[in-house]
């Protein structure tokens, strides 16, 4: 179970969007990500994070490779599947009836 | 991933780990690349494993996994200890195959539904009635008018099937002149389509087959026989064989897999009802009858119907009876009607045998129950060795439940590695018991196959047993408290109570089962070693047919040409051997006075019948050339005392009432002594000899078709001349022929066999009860004395003699064993009546009946006491407290 952290459960929401976008990316640079296209606002913890992934990766939403990069360090990269695209659509569209009725509450206050 | 993965997974625990910890350390890569502190890039995770434990949750099955752990280290511990291991697990293997066994025998013999349709509403019916000797006595015989009328008494509820008892018959098929043995049963048509049958080949028996008596020479065969004998050739259809005087023809094949409603016999030929020769006859009960009894319809008023037409038959019946006394006949009237399931068919060996294997059962079960608690305590011992491991684990943070699983996973290691061994014991033992079962001229055929039942009940009876051996150490284990274990200071009594309470346990099991043991095994003794009156040993019956009834002379030729044979010492003639199981019984009559109710039993033999069996003559004379029936009879010392008031009976006459108004007249000219009749339990019963040939009405002599040669040899092995004899009866004349040949050994033995097995197999589950006893008590006083070594080097170190130590380390467990011994005693002597059947001449309350097993237990006990005893004396006060 992911532990309550900054980003108040919408960290898979934003890991599928990243991985939509940008696809084959490491670990650190979803974490890299979070924290750039944010403005830094938000940030995922490592031990958030990886639990996150391996669990998303678990239900089919994204897989992983081994790469070797240019380097010469391994590192795993993730991408989205067919399942994770429909989840990141309903994640998205929660995610905006959310936001829009919070918003209405603050509107009507 | 899918579910495989995941449980892929689980078994490559380590590689998943590895590819985790590169994953999490090739993020730090990263960071430190970026230009992160690397030591503040490390503290970002937090605690690495943790974070590992997360991901490979994730990623595999947690339950499994964990599983898979605590299997590893089960096995590892169990490796430990090689050979307390590897006796635990054949002392449990031998107990669990032991069970399946009895459960395979049991479900072959009694349990397994028909291979038809709703075996569920098949019915027997039986009559119960209170005999002669006051016991309730049931049989399931039947005349075939009075099934007709009961048959039509309860027409729309209930489809009434006449099935005679197998017979083994002697039958040619035309073209090869060879004779050979078939089983063959008469049945109603009607069986086959309320059975829901269908033919491999050709047309079954069906109701048209059931309408004139002698009209019907059809005959099908089972689907076995059609495969041992003819290969399944399809062509059989429309073969002939002749049986008796009569040649059937063969119409069909019965389909695959039925063998008859008689459990344990495959029969081979099926014939309609209407061809067998008591067809017509009142009096001749010769078929069981089957009822099918349609759903929804109400048992009881179906039998008192039954009943009451069956009543009214016999009524009838024996109206013209007479010599008879009105108590007498009232009380032969006296007939209850029983409907017994017959779901997994109707059988004598059923009959015969569940009881005996009921007690078998129950037997392996208690030396199960013994085997278990043996394990228990030894688990019980090692829970206690691990007590600190167990404290170790609570206080990291291990819950109860995995503390359970932990302790429980060692015990299912045990049960199934003991399940496996045993399935092979079982897998031999099942068949092997069958054969001990089995007459060699009759074999029984108990199929036995190993499919989902046997499996399932093996998988329960394991998943029983891991149960009973796991859960007690393991809710102690989970219950451990950490502090005081880690002190050193956990209760000690509390396991040593519940080891206690097993050894208890263990005791009265034991000695349930050897006093068990002990009446099956006196049961066979006193059985076996009954005098039979006469001599066996030496003894050679040859049934014999004659292709046509052949007059005395002929048979006299037969027998004169064997006593020439060089080793044969002595030759009679009689149409049927003694304990050969049949019988032939009328009431007597003397001076026309109607009969006390005893019936006498009769046999017809020939001059030198009596010398070839030694029986002793003990007045007047033997039966000589020329005497015929009916005239002259040879009584027993019985037939005297009941009849004559124990009055010599030379010369004095009487009366057999064969039927209805037809006596038939005797002199008795000799006075023989008493032998064993029908079995070996029977008492011995008032015998009539009447000569062997007889005359009609107008004196002209009957031709006799068949007769059984009683030979007395002059060599200790008499079957060494069977083949010789087999050829030299049709050397002498053609027409005759050997069926059959036996010893009378062989004969009177065959009456022991239940007794023998049972004697054999309770002697042999009473050992192994005992040993394993014995080695639970040797384990569980041994462990006592080592968790008490520092008390009791304290106490010899302040000066306790050293009986005051064995006194102390002895006391308690052979008070355990001495409650058990009485508990065991109480259950014995309330089991028995269950057996009551099966005994012989044995009293549950004779008092060698209990001392035997109570001396055994006792010396048992000691010897398993005394390695205990001894290294307890031996303790050296000095070396002990300075080890601690």
């Amino acid at each position: 179970m992911p532990k309550p952290d900054s980003l108040q459960g919408s960290l898979d929401l934003l890991v599928l969007k990243i991985l939509s976008r940008r696809p084959h990316l490491h670990g650190y640079a979803i974490m890299s990500a979070i924290k750039d296209w944010s403005g830094e606002v938000l940030r995922a913890e490592e031990g958030t994070l990886y639990p996150a992934l391996h669990r998303m990766e678990e239900a089919g939403w994204i897989q992983a490779e081994w790469v070797t990069k240019e380097t010469g360090r391994r590192a795993r990269i993730y991408q989205l599947t067919a399942a994770g695209k429909k989840q990141l659509a309903a994640e998205e569209s929660r995610w905006q009836a959310v936001t829009a009725a919070v918003s209405r509450v603050l509107g009507t206050v | 991933m899918s579910l495989w993965t995941r449980i892929g997974n689980v078994f490559q625990g380590r590689k998943l780990s590895r590819e985790i910890d590169e994953e999490l350390q090739s993020h730090i890569d990263e960071a430190i690349a970026e230009g992160r502190d690397p030591a503040e890039a490390r503290r970002a995770f937090g605690s690495v494993p943790w974070l590992r434990e997360e991901s490979r949750d994730a990623k595999l099955i947690p339950w499994l996994d964990s599983l898979r752990a605590d299997a590893i280290f089960g096995w590892r511990q169990l490796m430990k200890r090689k050979v307390a291991s590897a006796a635990a697990i054949l002392s449990l293997a031998l107990a669990i195959g032991a069970c399946t066994s009895a459960f395979r025998l049991i479900d072959a013999l009694l349990l397994r539904p028909l291979p038809v349709a709703n075996p569920g509403q098949l019915y027997s019916l039986s009559r119960e009635v209170i005999g002669f000797d006051g016991k309730l006595a049931s049989f399931d015989g039947w005349a075939y008018p009075d099934f007709l009328l009961m048959r039509a008494a309860v027409k729309g509820q209930a489809e009434l099937m006449a099935v005679s008892y197998p017979e083994r018959v002697d039958l040619t098929y035309k073209a090869e002149q060879e004779m050979e043995k078939g089983w063959v049963q008469y049945v109603s048509g009607e069986m086959f389509s309320s059975f829901e049958l269908r033919p491999a080949v050709g047309r079954l028996l069906s109701e048209s087959d059931d309408v004139k008596p002698g009209g019907h020479p059809y005959a099908v065969i089972s689907y076995d026989y059609w495969t041992r004998r003819f290969a399944q050739d399809k062509k059989v259809v429309g073969r002939t064989f002749r049986l008796g005087d009569r040649l059937f023809e063969i119409v069909g094949v019965g389909p695959e897999g039925f063998n008859g409603t008689e459990t344990a016999t495959v029969t081979d030929i099926f014939l309609p009802v209407m061809m067998h020769a008591g067809v017509l006859k009142d009096d001749w009960t010769w078929h069981r009858t089957l009822a099918r009894i349609a759903p929804g319809v109400a048992l009881k008023p179906l039998r008192a119907r039954l009943d009451a037409t069956s009543s009214a038959f016999e009524r009838e019946r024996t109206k013209g009876l007479t010599g008879i006394s009105k108590e007498i006949l009232e009380k032969m009237l006296a007939q209850t009607l029983v409907l017994e399931s017959a779901a997994a068919g109707a059988s004598g060996l059923q009959r015969d045998y569940r009881t005996s294997l009921m007690a078998l059962g129950v037997l392996v079960a208690l030396v199960l129950l013994i085997a278990c608690a043996n394990v228990a305590n030894l688990m019980t011992a090692l829970a206690a060795a691990r007590a600190r491991e167990m404290a170790l684990r609570v206080s990291i943070g291990a819950g109860r439940w995995r503390l359970v699983q932990l302790v429980l996973v060692e015990g299912a290691i045990l049960a199934f590695l003991a399940a496996a061994i045993g399935a092979v014991f079982a897998w031999w033992s099942a068949p092997f018991v069958v054969s001990m079962i089995n007459p060699p001229d009759n074999p029984a055929r108990l199929s036995l196959p190993a499919d989902w039942r046997v499996l399932g009940f093996g998988l329960a009876l394991t998943v029983g047993v891991m149960l009973f051996l796991g859960l007690m150490p393991a809710l102690r284990a989970s219950a451990v408290k950490p502090v005081s274990a880690l002190k050193g200071g956990d209760d000690p009594h509390a396991r040593r109570r519940s080891m206690h309470a097993l050894i208890a346990l263990q005791t009265a099991f034991c000695f349930l089962a050897l006093f068990v043991a002990g009446l099956f095994v006196t049961t066979f003794e006193r059985l076996s070693n009954r005098p039979t009156g006469f001599s066996a040993e030496r003894v050679l019956t040859l049934e014999t047919i004659a292709a046509r009834p052949q007059p005395a002379a002929v048979w006299d030729q037969v027998a004169e040409h064997l006593r020439a044979v060089p080793g044969v010492e002595k030759v009679g003639l009689a149409n049927m051997v003694l304990l050969s199981g049949g019988s032939w019984n009328n009431s007597i009559l003397i001076n026309g006075a109607p009969s006390n109710g005893v019936l006498a039993y009769l046999l017809q033999v020939s001059p030198g019948w009596r010398e070839a069996l030694r029986i002793p003559l003990i007045g007047g004379r033997d039966f000589r050339a020329g005497d015929v029936y009916p005239g002259v009879a040879i009584v027993n010392k019985t037939f005297a005392k009941v009849y004559f008031n124990g009055e010599d009976p030379i010369g004095r006459r009487f009366e057999v009432v064969f039927s209805a108004g037809e006596r038939v007249g005797f002199e008795a000219v000799g006075l023989v002594g008493d032998v064993a009749y029908r079995n070996m339990r029977d008492p011995i019963y008032p015998q009539a000899y009447f000569p062997f040939y007889s005359v009609d009405a107008k004196g002209a002599s009957v031709p006799i078709g068949e007769g059984t040669f009683i030979v007395r040899t002059s060599i200790t092995n008499p079957l060494a001349l069977a083949s010789l004899l087999r050829r030299e009866v049709p050397n002498a004349r053609p027409e005759f022929r050997v069926s059959g040949i036996r010893t009378q050994t062989e004969i009177n033995e065959s009456h022991t066999i239940r007794e023998r097995l049972l004697a054999r197999l309770a002697f042999f589950f009473g050992a192994v009860a005992l040993l394993l006893a014995g080695v639970g008590l040797y384990g569980v006083l041994d462990y006592s004395v080592l968790q008490r070594r520092r008390e009791i080097g304290i106490r010899m170190a302040i000066g306790a003699p050293a009986s005051d130590i064995v006194w102390r380390v002895t006391l308690e467990v052979f008070s355990m064993v001495l409650a058990g011994a009485l508990v065991g005693a109480a259950l014995g002597l309330a089991s028995v009546r269950y057996i009551e059947p099966l005994l012989y001449q044995v009293k549950s309350t004779d008092a060698g009946m209990l001392a035997l097993p109570s001396i055994t237990i006792l010396a048992a006990a000691v010897l398993a006491a005394l390695p205990a005893v001894i290294r307890a004396v031996r303790i050296d006060p000095a070396k002990t407290l300075r080890a601690d």
